[in-house]
């Protein structure tokens, strides 16, 4: 059981290693808070349309499960929508059409498709949880870095001296490309179990 | 008239450009885009489908707010845009072969395609109009293709240089969209965000 929980924040992560659901995790990353309220929505529509899925996986017929899937999903995605718009309006206002966009997240179809479609109850919900944990923990990652270069702040609290001149471009869209860049090479980097060792075969060929 | 529709047009297409501003419709973006003839074929598939479910949209806003359930939007718009894509296929599988044949399999990968939703959910809040619609549709077309077909192109001749172990495929196209996008940021002002 621990073995589903874990697997999403490293082996498979699914930003970093499965590369699904880049649109969000580029679009609102531009702020920790923005990526943290985001993580969080996918995760909970993640568990619950999981739990749904696995607890009628037999009586969905095999033909219309796509379809079928997409309606249990998109469900929820309302419903988290309404709910953030009920909490803070103006973090509603902030994330904008991207929380409507969870629907077509790939992340979300793909781990209901090969996981929540085959597996029962509780191992579905220990999946969503870890994939959405992952997911969030790729997506606080890119949002503190990009919020600190570009800004200085992290979570809105002034982290770095006010002499620092904030590098603005890290803000904007082409900064998110360079940051996701940054920690996808990082993550390389450190899934590599033997870097020198790699770069010897590769002179030796 | 005219022009506040060129305005909407250029607008989509180059100064909020889908894929480099708006980061919609990524994966076909990191996926398909090795090859210039292949990112030719998706970019007018893409542009296809946008046209029609952007018609479709503009036709279920009016409809849902007549009978006043706006919080069915969302999962009508899914539904009748996975459908429009089925009936697209069909219609193109009848009428010419030749054209299902180059379309391949990117036909039905569109429907989870987050450009085509964002369209419709963008449009909707924007309030255009019919017209205005279709040029926003028309625009996000444009732009999508045109920023698949810029990368491939540079990923054919990244294809053939020396990039170092850490960078390779994912990490080396994602530098390179991101180039590409403050090359596109040369475009702000032009055309008016209504």
């Amino acid at each position: 059981m621990p073995e589903e929980l874990l697997k999403g924040f490293w082996r498979e992560n699914p930003v970093f290693v499965q590369a699904l659901g880049m649109c969000p995790t580029l679009a609102v990353t531009n702020s920790a808070i923005n990526a943290l309220v985001m993580g969080l929505a996918t995760t909970v529509v993640l568990i619950a349309s999981g739990a749904v899925i696995s607890t009628i996986r037999q009586r969905i017929p095999k033909q219309a499960r796509i379809a079928t899937f997409i309606l249990i999903i998109a469900t929820f995605v309302t419903c988290v929508d309404y709910g953030i718009q009920a909490l803070d309006l103006r973090l509603h206002a902030a994330l904008g059409a991207f929380i409507s966009l969870i629907v077509v997240n790939c992340l979300i179809l793909g781990r209901m498709e090969t996981f929540a479609s085959k597996r029962p109850f509780l191992p579905t919900l220990f999946d969503g949880l870890g994939m959405g944990g992952g997911f969030t923990l790729a997506l606080l990652c890119l949002g503190s870095l990009r919020e600190i270069l570009g800004a200085g702040t992290l979570f809105g609290i002034q982290l770095l001296p006010a002499a620092f001149e904030p590098w603005v471009v890290m803000l904007l869209p082409s900064g998110g490309f360079f940051v996701l860049a940054l920690w996808v090479m990082v993550f390389n980097r450190l899934r590599q179990p033997n870097p020198t060792g790699v770069a010897e075969t590769r002179g030796a060929i | 008239m005219d022009a506040s529709l060129a305005s909407v047009f250029v607008n989509a297409c180059l100064v909020n450009n889908f894929v480099l501003a708006y980061f919609l419709g990524i994966c076909p973006f990191l996926g398909v885009s090795g090859r210039v003839d292949t990112a030719m074929r998706m970019g007018g598939a893409v542009t296809f489908v946008m046209l029609v479910s952007s018609v479709c949209a503009f036709g279920i806003h009016r409809l849902l707010i007549l009978i006043g359930a706006p919080y069915l939007e969302l999962i009508s718009f899914i539904v009748v845009i996975a459908s429009a894509v089925q009936l697209v296929e069909m219609f193109v599988r009848r009428t010419s072969p030749t054209l299902f044949r180059a379309l391949g399999v990117y036909l039905p990968l569109i429907t989870t395609n987050c450009a085509i939703l964002g369209l419709a959910v963008f449009q909707t809040n924007r309030g255009y109009d019919f017209p205005h619609a279709l040029a926003y549709a028309l625009g996000a077309g444009a732009g999508f293709s045109l920023a698949l077909l810029l990368i491939s192109g540079i990923r054919e001749r990244l294809a053939l240089r020396a990039v170092p172990d850490i960078a390779q495929g994912l990490a080396i196209t994602l530098v390179v969209a991101g180039i590409l996008s403050l090359a596109f940021m040369g475009f702000a002002g032009m055309g008016s965000v209504r």
